[in-house]
């Protein structure tokens, strides 16, 4: 793998070397050197956030890197964007969808390079070659039919269509599978196969391993920015991958102890909840009880159900059957102010989205959710509004200048502990956090979870989210595992790594 | 904290940091600065403007769409629009004429003359709830705030020109025995030698600026103005907020609808036409985002002088209306211009650049690769 030629189907057609790429100042990669081999699929594995989908976007054009080089068939190149990839012969699939639900599968598939006609464009040709890559595909597509009235495997299907059209000669998929049924995956891994045969070479990503490993004819694993292992896909296992994703992981604490839980302080019972088309349910009768001062942490793979089964605990979104109980009253029908009220607060995923008003201070978005604590008659209380947000900044430990500093300011790390810091400010009784680990750097994520075991230790129950099976293992004191909307399996304290990812079926199916 | 403007605490401290920084103290003050060079400028052209009657008749003229631009302020801070207030303003002027002409009551045989102030306040209760089906079109049938205020707009407009069959009430003074004088005190009037007109507009600019700054009905428009999707999860009631800021508007309208008619002495079903635009202009040039969340009442007031300071000097200069029209445009297209300017120098959302876009659809976590790395 390290030696920079090989002869014949095989060689080194892409090396990377030294990629590195910051955003701000988080470095996402940290000097990564990569080589895609002609005619062969390599699959980075890596948990979410180890850097997977940058490297992705760096050697499909669509971001530069901070520094470093790619060599295309031994000559260096650099492309300012993804159309000058195409170009060269490199395509992409993008995890998040990117198709125009408006238009047909067929402009979809030519969107951007449509072929020209006698007059215009040549509708009929576009239909005739989007009828075949649905063939090839096994899918029966109209090439008219509109986008959105594909349910969202079939709208993967396209993705994977317009990718294939190009006839490129190295081809990224950054988890094509994600929304596929296992017929379709089956499907998929001919066309792989097809297409490696032709020599055009892949780059593989997917959460689902056992999957990975049955397509794949080189690993290598990606771990907080650094490559961490490469081998032929003939000598490794599936053990060998997880091991070298977890890693030995940064101390991320552990379950707060010395005190007996309370009572029940959030009980959730039988919730469902419909998906997005109506058709049929991303949380399926799913039941739970979180007693005070404890932490529960609910690890599940993207799609699991995670997301919409604690939004719509906190009031967000329609919940298809069930109830949420907050200490044994009923709040099912309360609005989101109402439950906030009452001491039930979300933290949700994703914080520049949900979480913050980039408008505003970072004084004004620790304080929104608590307005009441410091109006004074009409008028609010500018001092005591003030002493509430140090408070605040010192106890959330958020570094910025003041609170009259602007939100965009602070670091990812310190906007979350601002999300958070504004929903203890409310004095909650239960605490959701919907993957309060997502882009903070380990030192941040450690602190988020020492401020997180302080609070339970004080009586709050604690339910956090999390795509990463070391933060799992550190301060919850119990662990569900959630796959396809159910709980798949609980544990203790006393879980392994290997048991929690096989029950999220991203391992092998237990 | 200064009292007035959230917006200008931390540029000024910036700058504090950066040292002194001309291109941005400009940028900053940019409206400060217009409407002193408007007044020099006009000054120089003409004897005639620079004195106290010609400022407050200016004065009077900006009343009306100040009035109109602090209610379409509250809401472009909520990320909306509202076409209707031109409409609104010549529809409360009618309905005050014809309240002032007598209410005829078949049933009791009787003519009714409500004394002025329960006119006014009829009017504005008029105002109020066609904002209010502005904001319920908006808030709770999810029509857009652009597509909804245009719809209100024709309709109110109509609605006025129905109730006058087109012609125009003139007859607004009341009679000493009936006890509904006073009407044209709104339009003639002096407190301490300012016209009534403009006291009002200070009045509700000092009120609004208190609503702003210092209520949480304020704090909850500008959140749900700047992210709403966050305010809500924060517990701010954006529903509500949204609904209000749409019958503020409205009431603003009736407001500026009773002035105007006051000081032209009759009730025209097409008064105020085309001036929602002015009232929106105002806003811009005053630095406000029509994204939502970004805006002062400040820069807001002195959007409205300068437009009006601007247009009656160039009517004192003699320049023709049509070219008067070039330059009212000029000035906002500039002021739009200087608005992307600024906010483009904003920190946004750290490095990682703003929230992804959510392409395609509710598919596999939107933007996860830009979310982790953000910051």
């Amino acid at each position: 793998m390290n030696a920079p030629r090989q002869t014949g189907n095989g060689e080194v057609i892409v090396s990377a070397r030294g990629i590195v790429k910051s955003y701000g100042g988080v470095h996402a990669l940290k000097g990564v050197n990569f080589d895609i081999h002609r005619g062969k699929v390599t699959t980075l594995f890596g948990e979410n956030g180890a850097g997977k989908s940058t490297l992705m976007k760096i050697l499909s054009g669509v971001t530069p890197p901070t520094s470093g080089e790619i060599r295309l068939d031994g000559e260096p190149v650099s492309f300012s964007s993804a159309s000058e990839a195409r170009d060269l012969g490199i395509s992409i699939i993008h995890q998040e969808l990117s198709l125009a639900p408006n238009l047909s599968v067929r402009d979809n598939i030519f969107m951007g390079r449509e072929l020209p006609g006698r007059t215009g464009v040549d509708f009929a040709e576009e239909a005739r070659q989007a009828r075949a890559l649905m063939a090839d595909l096994e899918e029966d597509i109209d090439p008219l039919t509109p986008v959105e009235d594909l349910r969202l495997g079939q709208q993967q299907i396209v993705e994977i269509a317009r990718a294939l059209s190009v006839d490129s000669r190295i081809l990224i998929m950054d988890e094509p599978t994600s929304a596929l049924s296992a017929a379709e995956v089956e499907v998929l891994f001919r066309v792989i196969r097809d297409l490696t045969a032709r020599g055009v070479s892949i780059v593989y990503i997917s959460h689902h391993l056992e999957e990975a490993l049955q397509i794949t004819d080189y690993a290598v694993v990606l771990r907080d920015g650094n490559i961490t292992a490469t081998a032929e896909a003939k000598d490794i296992d599936l053990e060998w991958i997880v091991r070298n994703m977890v890693g030995e992981n940064f101390d991320l604490g552990s379950p707060p102890a010395g005190y007996d839980f309370g009572e029940v302080a959030l009980s959730i019972e039988d919730v469902s909840v419909a998906d997005a088309s109506g058709s049929g349910l991303v949380v399926d009768h799913m039941s739970l009880d979180v007693r005070a001062g404890e932490i529960v942490c609910i690890y599940g793979l993207m799609g699991a159900g995670r997301t919409e089964l604690l939004e719509c605990v906190a009031g967000r979104g329609a919940m298809a059957s069930g109830r949420v109980l907050l200490e044994g009253e009923d709040v099912s029908g309360l609005s989101i102010a109402e439950r906030i009220a009452n001491g039930l607060v979300l933290v949700p995923e994703d914080r520049q989205r949900d979480g913050l008003v980039q408008t505003m201070t970072v004084g004004r978005n620790l304080s929104l959710a608590s307005i009441e604590a410091f109006a004074a008659g009409l008028f609010l209380s500018r001092s005591k509004e003030r002493s509430l947000n140090d408070e605040s900044i010192r106890k959330v430990t958020i570094k910025t200048a003041g609170g009259d500093a602007m939100i965009g300011s602070l670091s990812g790390g310190n906007q979350q502990k601002v999300v958070i810091g504004k929903m203890l400010t409310t004095e909650p009784k239960v605490m959701l956090l919907d993957e309060p680990s997502r882009g903070i750097d380990v030192g941040a994520k450690a602190e988020v979870f020492r401020l997180l075991s302080e609070r339970a230790a004080k009586g709050l129950a604690v339910v956090f989210t999390t795509s990463e099976v070391a933060e799992c293992l550190s301060i919850a004191h119990r662990v569900i595992v959630m796959r396809r909307g159910r709980i798949s399996r609980e544990f203790g304290t006393d879980a392994t790594k290997e048991q929690i990812m096989a029950a999220s079926g991203e391992a092998v199916d237990a | 904290m200064t009292e007035v403007s959230q917006a200008r605490t931390s540029p000024s401290q910036e700058a504090s940091r950066q040292g002194f920084d001309l291109a941005k103290l400009l940028l900053e003050g940019r409206a400060f600065f217009a409407l002193i060079v408007i007044i020099a400028v006009f000054s120089f052209l003409s004897p005639y403007y620079f004195s106290v009657s010609n400022f407050l008749t200016m004065a009077s003229h900006v009343a009306i769409f100040g009035i109109l631009a602090i209610g379409m302020l509250l809401v472009i801070l909520n990320a909306g629009i509202d076409l209707s207030v031109g409409s609104t303003l010549g529809l409360a002027g009618v309905f005050a004429g014809f309240l002032m002409g007598g209410v005829t009551l078949p049933a009791f045989g009787v003519i009714l003359y409500p004394p002025v102030w329960v006119v006014a306040v009829l009017a504005c209760a008029l105002g109020a709830f066609v904002g209010w089906i502005n904001g319920v079109l908006i808030a709770r049938f999810n029509v857009p705030a652009f597509v909804a205020t245009l719809g209100v707009m024709y309709m109110a407009r109509g609605v006025a020109l129905l109730m006058t069959n087109g012609l125009t009430y003139n007859n607004l003074g009341g009679k000493a025995e009936l006890g509904n004088t006073g009407f044209d005190k709104l339009g003639f009037d002096r407190l301490f030698g300012i016209p009534t007109g403009v006291v009002v507009l200070a009045v509700l600019a000092i009120l609004g600026s208190l609503v702003l700054n210092r209520t949480a009905f304020g704090r909850w428009l500008y959140a749900s103005g700047g992210n709403e999707r966050a305010a809500e999860l924060s517990g701010v009631p954006v529903k509500t907020v949204q609904i209000s800021v749409y019958v503020l508007s409205g009431i603003c309208a009736a407001i500026a609808g009773l002035i105007l008619s006051s000081q032209l002495t009759s009730a025209g079903p097409t008064a105020g036409t085309t001036y929602e635009l002015t009232a929106i202009a105002a806003v811009v040039i005053g630095g406000a985002s029509l994204m939502g969340g970004r805006g002062n009442m400040r820069g807001t007031m002195l959007g409205a002088f300068v437009i009006g300071f601007l247009s009656d000097g160039l009517v004192i200069i003699g320049i023709s209306a049509y070219w008067q029209t070039v330059f009212t445009g000029a000035v906002i297209v500039l002021a739009v211009l200087l608005n992307a300017i600024q906010y483009r120098r904003r920190p946004k959302t750290g490095a990682g650049g703003p929230t992804p876009s959510q392409n395609g659809g509710k598919a596999a976590s939107v933007g996860t690769a830009h979310g982790k790395t953000a910051g």
